[in-house]
């Protein structure tokens, strides 16, 4: 039986239903390589270049590591844009070349190159050249890929609940069981960044079971609604041509406006272009809600991270008890640091 | 209307021309110092990249000068230069100056777009007069272009260094303040005469391709003048990025002249097949170009989190390795010292002089050298 390795890092929160599926379908194996430990990120700057955001070093270790398990291919595919006229990030595009100028002796990549910014007709081709590597026909790899959209669509259904992605995974994998979402909680906080860095636990240093941890309800942009975020970030002069930056921003400013939201808290990675930009105009619009920007790199600590946290949360509930007390709305307030 | 636009390298002086040719007042803002970097780093995000610095201040030491408009190109992504303007405006909206933007984005399709945004801008001026004032602007910039081959050209191979250099400073100057085609003729050929007539060495001369970012590679400043370092160590410097060429392929869309773009795209192929954004895929052709043309070594530049370069960068270890030239990465930002690029660049000369002679003796034997190697900042 072929083999498919899907390393467990970048856009895997996002499309891995689809491609487990697919590949399933088409009778192969689908490995991954786990999830992210302190040695996938050693692995990882070991092999990526010091000036890598801390996303890619560690999607470097998950390929190493998948490696290691011999798989006959490897998926690393080339994600040019998942809509019209928007990008993700330009290392995004040159990730199978960066994979093999790196790791000459990794198997071969299957490198389907994902590009929805003008037409989608190119993409069928590949996906249907990517079926006679399965030796499967047209009908079936149309019907494998098609029952792929159709999973990840199931999986959106239960993030939308409140689940993150990789909560909402272990249930879908095993049928519906899984931690159950408790609410007993007094605050909301609003949390942003990009997804294949906030929902891994060891890159995000854990930040959302942490703000769970301290009594907090996370609203994540996936439960925000489509049409409203995409509205908000179309107010902009000039729409944000990444994909997850327009969408982090149009959350933002629906969050700003929403009553149920009593703080923003945005995950940035060190090196990260789009964060770098999108954060700066997220904390200039966000002008209703405490907003809290926290970078992150690999030399991050758990330690500093729950400080902030902690204060963060403790300045949320403070402006509840004033606001309850007194009818004077208490203003925006933003920190920003490392 | 007082017009101002972030400096590029020598780009001031064709759009100072273009802008007079169009009846409008120009503020050029002032030679970029640390003064304008200062300002820059303490208005601008963070994180963001250099040249979104330095070109913030520009804007602020203009507007202090009396602008009130700046001219800024856009772009469409997936590189964060595009959103720079935007984010720019905010910035300098919430410092309170008064001013309007005028963002230039590059026509999808027809060249006629371009050319009514640039009418657009000026003032009662007639079809005519706009192409006359693109086209003397042009012919300027490609004078500059002549001038700064022989200048890079003649700056590793002279005793008189201090002598090229200042004729390079005059020339600039000259080309700027000329207002007829004849007297741009006239300051280029008496600067080509000129360093013609300098005394030379005998030494061994290395031939170095400059790669990277355009703006790093164009503006000296952001690059700790990196072409008059390496000539300083009798290196020849060739840029792999032209303003013209830059303008005719982003701009005008390859319409004014030829563009060389297939050719590089055809080698970067085997390395990169698909454009990164920024100058990513132009990064790994021209070096693949370079080695093909025999140079000794590569240098790339580029700001410091540039996402196109930093898939460039991890590419040009494999083309170090196949194409069998040396490459160095250079990232810089408000950090970077002098005394630190200095010491850099001299021993990557060092190691390409080194495994020049090696070269050349074994070639006797017929075995061809195969030594290469990477450096990176870190």
């Amino acid at each position: 039986m072929t083999r498919v390795g899907i390393p467990q890092g970048l856009f895997y929160f996002y499309h891995y239903p689809l491609w487990k599926t697919f590949f399933s379908d088409l009778g192969a194996e689908v490995i991954t390589s786990g999830p992210t430990s302190r040695q996938t990120i050693d692995v990882g700057i070991d092999h990526a270049v010091d000036e890598c955001c801390l996303p890619i070093k560690v999607y470097f270790g998950h390929v190493y590591q998948m490696m290691q398990q011999q798989p006959d291919y490897i998926l690393v595919p080339r994600l040019i844009s998942t809509e019209h006229r928007s990008y993700i990030c330009p290392k995004f595009m040159g990730i199978p070349d960066m994979i093999r100028a790196t790791m000459p002796d990794c198997p071969p990549l299957i490198d389907i190159t994902i590009d929805c910014s003008r037409e989608t007709r190119q993409l069928w081709r590949d996906i249907y050249q990517l079926g006679t590597l399965f030796k499967a026909s047209r009908k079936s790899t149309k019907a494998a890929y098609e029952h792929g959209l159709q999973e990840m669509r199931s999986l959106r259904v239960l993030v939308r609940q409140g689940y993150t992605p990789g909560e909402a995974m272990q249930l879908w994998e095993n049928n519906g069981e899984g931690q159950t979402l408790d609410n007993n909680s007094d605050i909301c906080v609003g949390v942003l960044g990009h997804g294949y860095s906030l929902y891994d636990p060891a890159i995000s240093l854990n930040l959302i079971q942490r703000l769970r941890d301290l009594g907090c309800k996370v609203v994540l942009l996936e439960s925000c609604s489509r049409d409203l975020v995409e509205q908000e970030a179309a107010r902009l002069p000039k729409k944000v041509f990444w994909t997850l930056g327009r969408k982090m921003l149009g959350s933002a400013l629906v969050m700003d406006q929403s009553e149920d939201i009593d703080g923003i808290v945005y995950l940035a990675c060190f090196g990260c272009g789009p964060d770098s930009m999108v954060g700066d105009i997220v904390s200039r619009k966000v002008n209703h809600k405490p907003f809290m920007l926290v970078t992150i790199d690999e030399h991050s600590g758990e330690g500093g991270l729950l400080t902030r946290l902690e204060a963060f949360c403790d300045m949320l509930r403070r402006k509840q008890v004033r606001e309850l007390e007194s009818n004077i709305p208490a203003y925006g307030f933003y920190a920003h640091s490392h | 209307m007082r017009v101002t636009f972030p400096h590029m390298g020598f780009m001031h002086i064709p759009i100072k021309s273009l802008l007079e040719g169009l009846h409008r007042e120009v503020v050029v803002p002032p030679p970029i110092t640390q003064h304008t970097l200062a300002l820059g780093i303490k208005y601008a995000p963070e994180s963001a990249c250099l040249p979104l610095k330095i070109g913030l201040g520009n804007y602020i030491e203009a507007l202090e000068a009396g602008a009130d408009t700046i001219l800024m190109a856009g772009g469409w992504g997936p590189c964060r230069f595009g959103l720079y303007a935007q984010v720019q405006r905010d910035i300098l909206q919430e410092l309170g100056y008064d001013f309007q933007m005028v963002i230039l984005e590059a026509p999808d399709s027809k060249i006629s777009q371009l050319f009514d945004q640039l009418k657009r801008l000026g003032e009662k001026v007639s079809f005519f007069e706009a192409v006359q004032a693109i086209r003397f602007a042009w012919y300027k910039t490609a004078a500059i272009e002549k001038a700064e081959e022989r200048y890079l050209f003649t700056l590793p191979r002279t005793i008189d260094k201090d002598r090229a250099e200042q004729l390079w400073d005059q020339v600039l100057l000259g080309i700027d303040q000329a207002k007829s085609r004849k007297a741009v003729d006239e300051i280029l050929n008496q600067a080509l005469q000129a360093w013609d007539g300098l005394p030379l060495h005998h030494e061994p001369v290395l031939r170095i391709g400059l790669v990277g970012e355009v703006y790093t590679v164009l503006e000296p400043f952001s690059n700790q003048n990196i072409a008059r370092n390496l000539g300083r160590l009798n290196a020849e410097v060739s840029n792999s990025i032209q303003l013209t060429e830059w303008l005719n392929d982003n701009l005008f869309k390859g319409h004014l002249i030829k563009s060389r773009t297939p050719h590089i795209n055809n080698c970067a192929r085997p390395y990169l097949p698909c454009s990164v954004g920024g100058h990513g895929r132009e990064t790994v052709g021209t070096t693949v170009n370079f080695a093909h043309q025999g140079y000794d070594g590569v240098v790339q530049v580029g700001p410091l989190t540039c996402m196109p370069e930093i898939v460039a960068q991890t590419i040009l270890i494999r083309v170090a390795k196949e194409e069998q030239i040396p490459c160095m990465t250079l990232y810089f930002d408000e950090h970077s010292g002098n005394a630190g690029i200095q010491t850099r660049l001299e021993a990557f000369t060092d190691m390409l002089r080194r495994r020049k002679a090696l070269q050349t003796e074994n070639s006797d034997f017929q075995q061809g050298g195969t030594c290469s190697a990477v450096l990176s900042r870190g």
